[in-house]
């Protein structure tokens, strides 16, 4: 793998086309695709938050100005695309994010079970957001069945997330 | 690039207080958004132009990557239709014998309620035209359920116009562009319709909550529901036209009564959008305003004879006015002696109930 740098340090900063916008422009393309009136044998896909991946990478990987923003901005095109109130999965992401910043100290180095259950708990903390911020804003219930689906097959999702993590998480050896 | 590759080089920020400050700012701006957006109401502009830009770039993409499933959709469809045609052309001429049935059933009721409506001089509805578009995208998680329709504003389509399937109501335009309009699901969390329970007459609100069943919200009356009762949208508050099929009432694991959606019988490729307008916008409002009460000043000073009439004596001539018409034909028609009574009686009933009939349409 090869990662541009300009200064020859210890901490070499990671190129931000591959560890911010790759991933993210996946994750919108696969949003699309499961997003379309195809069924399969009868059954319609199910719909994951694939931005949920990046989210937690980011902030495993290292603390970073870019990840909030380019969060905030995809979580409106998804809002967008599904049709969604503008500002919900911006806002539960971030606050997913935030979650996982505030616990790096802690739960960095595990196993990769452990980085599982990790992920897991983080996209519980974005679902509930996700539930709260509905029930508030429209007065209404979602259903909890449907939420606990959703948050099943994105939990499902975590080996991309151990890939990415593989990948980038000695791109910069002060956060290690 | 990185930011640590321009001019800002030799700028050392904290790195960890600085992510938390961009996520702040960034929360901030959603929960802005969040709080400024009413996608649900039955304003177009508050679906917002930035909705409608990304609609219109994803909507023909949408098309094309759907379109190879679409063509092994048909080719399975063929293949199907080949192997299973002699089960399913016996299966045809079964229906088409019930449904020959149900034409002669419908023909006589069509007539009766002809009818019906010349005597009573009912005003119905008028019909409504409808666009067919194709679902190009769907989303139904728990939090969205929507799907983007390829027809929009250049065919007449408008927010708040109701949509349906083969088999049902599925939603209504929540918001339209060229080319594109966005369809809120009954199933959405944000989607209250008026509906009635076809049996009883009993009214509803039907509430989406993200799940398949959408809930019978505020119903009213004693025992007003039974399982399989046939639900239809009221028309009430003229959002919606009255008596579209939604779906059949049943009870839910957690004790509220919901609603198995007839729409959800077949896939929602192609769906039709009916460009209804509210009936208070088909009636003339200039004509209806120009139209004042005559001045009080106009009245007649009471005439000191007609107090001391019993109001009885005074009311009767205008009653025999009104159902004059009415009752005289009959007996015009039935010369017998003892018959006119009774139909000159009789009369008097249907005419009470016209005016309840007739003031439906208007809402």
């Amino acid at each position: 793998m090869k990662f541009q740098t300009s200064r020859q340090t210890a901490a070499r900063s990671m190129d931000a086309w591959n560890w911010l916008a790759v991933p993210t422009l996946t994750c919108l393309m696969l949003t699309l695709l499961f997003a379309l009136p195809i069924r399969i044998f009868g059954l319609l896909p199910p719909e994951p938050v694939f931005l949920m991946v990046p989210a937690f990478v980011w902030a495993v990987i290292r603390p970073s100005i870019l990840p909030p923003i380019v969060l905030m901005v995809s979580g409106l095109l998804i809002d967008i695309l599904w049709g969604a109130p503008l500002g919900l999965w911006g806002f539960s992401l971030l606050f997913g994010y935030a979650g996982v910043l505030a616990s790096r100290s802690f739960a960095s180095g595990q196993g990769q079970s452990m980085n599982w259950v990790w992920y897991a708990i983080t996209c519980l903390i974005v679902e509930l957001t996700a539930y709260l911020v509905t029930l508030i804003d429209l007065q209404a219930a979602p259903s909890i069945v449907g939420a606990f689906w959703q948050w099943a097959v994105t939990a499902a999702l975590y080996p991309f997330a151990h890939q990415l993590i593989e990948r980038f998480e000695d791109a910069d050896v002060r956060f290690k | 690039m990185s930011l640590r590759d321009g001019p800002f080089q030799d700028l050392k920020v904290p790195l960890t207080w600085a992510a938390a400050m961009a996520v702040i700012v960034a929360g901030v701006a959603g929960l802005g958004l969040l709080l400024s957006d009413r996608r649900e109401t039955y304003k177009a502009e508050a679906y917002g132009a930035g909705r409608v830009v990304v609609d219109r770039v994803v909507a023909p993409a949408a098309n094309v990557l759907s379109t190879p499933a679409d063509w092994a959709r048909v080719l399975g469809n063929g293949i199907g239709d080949y192997f299973f045609a002699v089960s399913e052309n016996r299966r045809l001429k079964l229906e088409n014998a019930r449904l020959r049935q149900w034409r002669d059933a419908a023909i006589a009721l069509e007539d009766i309620n002809s009818r019906y409506r010349a005597l009573l001089g009912v005003k119905i509805d008028p019909p409504i035209p409808m666009v067919t578009a194709r679902v190009v995208l769907d989303a139904r998680g728990p939090f969205a359920n929507t799907r983007l329709a390829n027809a929009g504003q250049e065919r007449g389509v408008r927010v708040g116009q109701p949509v349906m399937s083969d088999a049902g109501l599925v939603g209504r335009v929540v918001g339209t562009g060229q080319g594109i309009s966005r369809i809120l699901l009954l199933t959405d969390v944000a989607s209250h319709m008026p509906v009635l329970v076809d049996r009883t007459n009993a009214r509803a609100i039907l509430s989406g909550d993200g799940g398949p069943n959408p809930t019978l919200d505020y119903l009213r009356g004693i025992d007003p529901v039974r399982n399989g009762d046939r639900i239809l949208s009221s028309g009430d508050g003229g959002v919606l036209p009255r008596g579209l099929p939604v779906g059949t009432a049943v009870k839910g694991l957690d004790g509220h009564w919901r609603v198995r959606l007839s729409a959800d019988a077949v896939p929602i490729d192609l769906v039709r959008i009916l460009l209804f307008k509210d009936f208070t916008d088909l009636a003339a409002q200039k004509a209806l305003q120009a139209s004042k009460m005559p001045p009080l000043t106009d009245v007649p000073a009471p005439v000191a004879s007609s107090s001391v009439l019993p109001p009885a004596l005074t009311s009767k001539p205008a009653a025999a006015k009104v159902v004059a018409p009415v009752a005289v034909k009959p007996a015009a028609t039935k010369p017998a002696p003892t018959k006119p009574t009774a139909l000159t009686a009789v009369p008097p009933k249907p005419v009470a109930k016209p005016s309840v009939a007739a003031a439906e349409p208007v809402r």
